[in-house]
């Protein structure tokens, strides 16, 4: 997300360890989930979180477009990520650009390793990512929507996928970077975590870190989609009005 | 179960319906669904609304821009209205370039908008020839229930007449200032099911529509845009009828659009 204009530097990181909107390094900004938002789709999520509003409708099992993309032995699995020309602070002419067609593709592919896509072979399970508006963190906020309303539409998973960004600024690795923290900080590293697995599904990182400064950031990353997934799994209860899972004895 | 059987039933069906005065959700043939503008729904935008009839939902966003003025208006500055029909929204449209239906939507809008002169482009004009406001009104379906005419033009109005010029931002003023909203152009949609004309149509009663008539009129009894759709025909005295329906359907949505309330 590039800044507007050529602007001082702002304090990242005050001296007694807050954030320039006052967060702790390991804080997340509050995020809020809704589960079936969109009346036509399949499933649907509207995820809140921040600044950002990112929509994601999911349509499928269905028929596949363009035919030759059909597969005899599972589900292709599609996603289109786009920005609003006004979610941004300069307008972003609409359409799809390079940046949005790299996220997209390691979006799907984050997917195809959870979804029991061989359950629906010569299929399609379309992913669509809008975002409204934006204040970094948009890949996550639109994984963690697009992993909901994969629920929501009942496709089969191993997992729901929890994303954030960890990221380096003013000197200290953070948690959930904010737009200033993006554009004027020392990295960005985005990723979701298969829960279950604990392993990593997505996984992108731009800027700079010592091999240390690496192994906190994924911990750090790792907690707080352990935090996201209870949000996500919390939503999945609102919507579909159950009472909290009883404790299942070990 | 294919999506062409279901949909010729519910059309057969639809149009057994309007001949009995009915329809589908139990609303009468001058019935419009309820209908809702969030303002300000978008902070990223120069102004924005998110506005719902029944589950159609247009969140529509305006963008401030300095640049030319066109040659030939080197006093007045540029308006532009793009809308996008995202597969997002319905299971009917796909990924690709602006289809026939996403051009119609966006130059109906623009059209009630220009013609009701809903902001005075000559004021936007900062240096004459060189410098002028770009408008950008760009319009996003979320979800296709039908009726997107009505659902966009109310989202644009509803997000122009909470807009605020960003000089501040641009360095051409000392401080931002509200755009100023002069008229408040609204659609009115009315699709025919064999007879019976009725106002508001869900996507079915699209689907089923032989002919869509769409009226927009604004606060000083003007009729400004008129767009007649699909397949099917209007009498003239059609017409006239109609413009009278959406000259009082009209002043309820005006109403909505500037107060933001039901």
């Amino acid at each position: 997300m590039g800044s507007v204009g050529a602007k001082d530097v702002p304090v990242l990181l005050s001296p007694e360890g807050l954030r320039i909107d006052g967060r702790r390094v390991n804080e997340l900004r509050p995020i809020k989930i809704t589960a079936g938002a969109l009346k036509h789709a399949d499933g649907s999520a509207f995820v809140e979180w921040g600044q950002n509003k990112v929509m994601a409708a999911v349509y499928g099992p269905r028929e596949v477009h363009p035919r030759h993309l059909q597969q005899n032995t599972k589900a292709v699995i599609q996603c289109k990520y786009n920005m609003a020309a006004f979610s941004v602070d300069e307008r972003k002419r609409p359409g799809l650009d390079r940046r949005s067609q790299e996220i997209s593709k390691v979006i799907a592919e984050a997917f195809e390793s959870v979804v029991f896509a061989e359950e629906f072979p010569r299929t399609s399970i379309d992913i669509y990512i809008e975002v409204l508006q934006a204040n970094a963190g948009t890949r996550c906020a639109g994984l963690v929507a697009a992993s909901v309303a994969l629920a929501d539409a009942g496709i089969p998973m191993a997992d729901l996928l929890p994303a954030v960004a960890v990221g380096k600024a003013g000197g200290a690795i953070i948690l959930d970077l904010k737009k200033e923290e993006d554009n004027f900080g020392e990295a960005d590293l985005p990723m979701a975590l298969v829960p279950q697995s604990g392993r990593l599904v997505l996984l992108q990182m731009e800027g700079h870190m010592t091999r240390e400064e690496l192994a906190t950031a994924l911990d750090m990353g790792v907690q707080g989609c352990r935090g996201i997934y209870e949000v996500m799994k919390q939503a999945l209860r609102d919507r579909y009005s159950v009472a909290p899972a009883p404790e299942v004895p070990a | 179960m294919s999506e062409e059987v279901t949909a010729e039933i519910l059309t057969t069906h639809v149009l057994e319906l309007a001949s009995h005065g009915q329809r589908l959700d139990g609303r009468g043939p001058d019935e419009y669904r309820k209908t809702t503008v969030e303002p300000g729904f978008v902070t990223t935008a120069d102004g924005s609304a998110l506005v719902r009839i029944g589950d159609t939902a247009v969140l529509s966003g305006i963008k401030l821009e300095p640049g030319k003025p066109f040659p030939d208006t080197p006093n007045a500055g540029v308006l532009t209205t793009n809308a996008e029909l995202i597969p997002l929204s319905s299971p009917v449209f796909e990924p690709g370039p602006p289809q026939p239906g996403a051009i119609e939507v966006s130059r109906v809008v623009d059209r009630a908008i220009r013609a009701a002169e809903t902001i005075d482009l000559t004021r936007l004009c900062v240096t004459p020839g060189e410098k002028s406001w770009v408008c950008y009104v760009d319009i996003h379906v979320l979800d296709h229930g039908g009726n997107l005419i009505d659902a966009a033009q109310l989202a644009a109005l509803g997000a122009l007449t909470h807009a605020t010029v960003p000089a501040k931002r641009f360095g051409i003023a000392e401080a931002d200032y509200p755009l100023e909203v002069l008229h408040y152009p609204v659609e009115c949609t009315f699709v025919r099911l064999g007879e019976a004309i009725v106002v508001d149509p869900t996507f079915d009663e699209e689907r089923a529509a032989q002919g869509r008539l769409t009226v927009a009129t604004d606060e000083t009894g003007r009729i400004v845009a008129m767009q007649k759709g699909l397949v099917g025909a209007f009498s003239p005295d059609d017409v006239k009828a109609t413009v009278e329906r959406a000259f009082q359907h009209g002043e309820r949505m005006r109403a909505i659009a500037r107060g933001g309330g039901p």
